[in-house]
């Protein structure tokens, strides 16, 4: 075995890589050889692949004694108490439905006209305006959040629903500047950190965060 | 409403099924959302356990996740496998519980000398020769028990990637956005994953844990 000693750590460093078919032809065929005449690869093999068959059997997936009863409880309860609450808020203001609409109309024709130009509204609650950022940049949006970012940024959220435009369109349409990707273009990104922008840094983050991992469709 | 049986996903819950249970609860057919996520029941819990490693928080979150997912139910776009969507809105509001709350327990010392280790070097440390598993073998509880506990002592990092890519089949690109890391790590994890449960259960293997079953016993290949 010493002679195959440097070709076993290769093999053991790739087997799991070749139980998922993702090794090329020529490594896959050297392994193929390398197993034929080692037993001890041989053997770590089948043990590897065996616990890939163990463990992806959805018999190993169990759940606590009454789960599926708790589950559709709380399902049951979550659609009663929407159904509760559409109801009673219709009966409530249906009264004053009319006249409140009509009054709803003409101020938001107002407001409308009067922001038609700079209809401005930060989406993210720590969010920070861009500072001299170039109105042509092209940058990322993507649906359900609240930042822009520039291309290939990790921290986009919901990829597939991605749209591109320029920063300027992004700001006009209520995005804020990623702290991550864009920093440079945020005053907290141009300065030194106070203890209070790093603890703001620090909600931003999560909040960047909690968008990252929120739910978004694909 | 009967407890289902033990196979995870209904073998004729078919796509096309499916697909028109997304339309209908999309359009407003709440009422069906349970018949929707249903098959699926069992994997959204162990995505939670995986990561919480505590079956009452996990079952909060796996019920967490299922109203999250009624709530967001017209986000979801058909290029996706519903499954998919499922178990990373799961695996997200995992792990913001665990941020939040900070209740999962503290690893153990050697697996947190794990982390600083370089991934690439761990060594297979049994060559017992276990080739053939029957698959009968995980009708016995106790086997399922012990390899729900082999799993349990691993790392957190390499449990969740086993878990997302082994037990919940989610590919390598769907893990590494669920947990927020590269693809290259979910492949370096997942290696040591499987080769530290590997040693782990080539050790129960020969101390016959499996051996009630008519299965060989293998031999030492040297």
């Amino acid at each position: 075995m010493v002679e195959n000693t440097f070709r076993c750590e290769q093999v053991w460093r790739e087997v799991s890589n070749y139980i998922d078919g993702e090794v090329d032809a020529a490594l896959r065929s050297s392994m193929d050889e390398h197993f034929r005449t080692c037993k001890r690869c041989a053997s770590v093999l089948a043990g590897t692949r065996n616990v890939v068959q163990l463990y992806g059997d959805e018999r190993m997936l169990d759940v606590p004694a009454g789960f599926s009863r708790r589950l559709e409880k709380r399902l049951e309860n979550r659609l009663t108490h929407d159904s509760a609450v559409k109801g009673s808020r219709w009966s409530s203001w249906s009264a004053w439905l009319v006249p409140v609409a009509a009054m709803a109309l003409i101020a938001g024709g107002l407001l409308l006209t009067n922001n038609l130009t700079h209809w401005h509204f930060v989406r993210s609650q720590h969010a920070e305006p861009a500072y001299k950022i170039p109105p042509d940049l092209v940058v990322v949006v993507s649906d359900g959040a609240k930042l822009f970012h520039v291309p290939g940024c990790p921290f986009i959220h919901d990829k597939a629903s991605e749209r591109t435009m320029t920063a300027k369109e992004a700001m006009q349409e209520g995005y804020v500047p990623c702290t991550r990707c864009l920093r440079q273009y945020l005053k907290t990104g141009m300065s030194g950190h106070s203890a209070t922008e790093v603890a703001e840094g620090g909600r931003v983050e999560e909040e960047e965060r909690e968008e990252t991992l929120s739910v978004a469709g694909h | 409403m009967s407890e289902p049986t033990m196979t995870l996903t209904n073998p004729t819950h078919d796509a096309a099924r499916e697909q028109d249970l997304i339309l209908q609860v999309q359009r407003g057919q709440s009422e069906l959302f349970y018949e929707l996520v249903r098959p699926y029941e069992r994997r959204v819990y162990a995505a939670a356990l995986a990561i919480l490693r505590n079956e009452q928080d996990a079952e909060d979150t796996a019920q967490e996740a299922m109203l999250k997912a009624f709530a967001n139910i017209r986000q979801f776009r058909a290029e996706a496998r519903f499954s998919t969507w499922l178990i990373q809105i799961t695996v997200n509001q995992a792990l913001m519980r665990r941020r939040r709350e900070r209740t999962v327990p503290m690893e153990g010392l050697d697996n947190r000398r794990d982390v600083s280790d370089n991934e690439n070097e761990y060594a297979p440390r049994d060559f017992a020769d276990w080739r053939e598993i029957p698959s009968e073998a995980l009708e016995r509880k106790e086997v399922r028990q012990r390899l729900a506990e082999a799993l349990a002592t691993l790392d957190r990092k390499y449990r969740e990637v086993f878990v997302l890519r082994d037990m919940e089949h989610l590919n390598i690109q769907e893990t590494a956005e669920a947990l927020g890391i590269t693809v290259a790590s979910v492949k370096t994890r997942l290696l040591r994953a499987r080769l530290m449960l590997r040693d782990l259960l080539a050790a129960g293997w020969e101390q016959g844990w499996f051996s009630r079953l008519p299965f060989e016993k293998g031999n030492k290949p040297w």
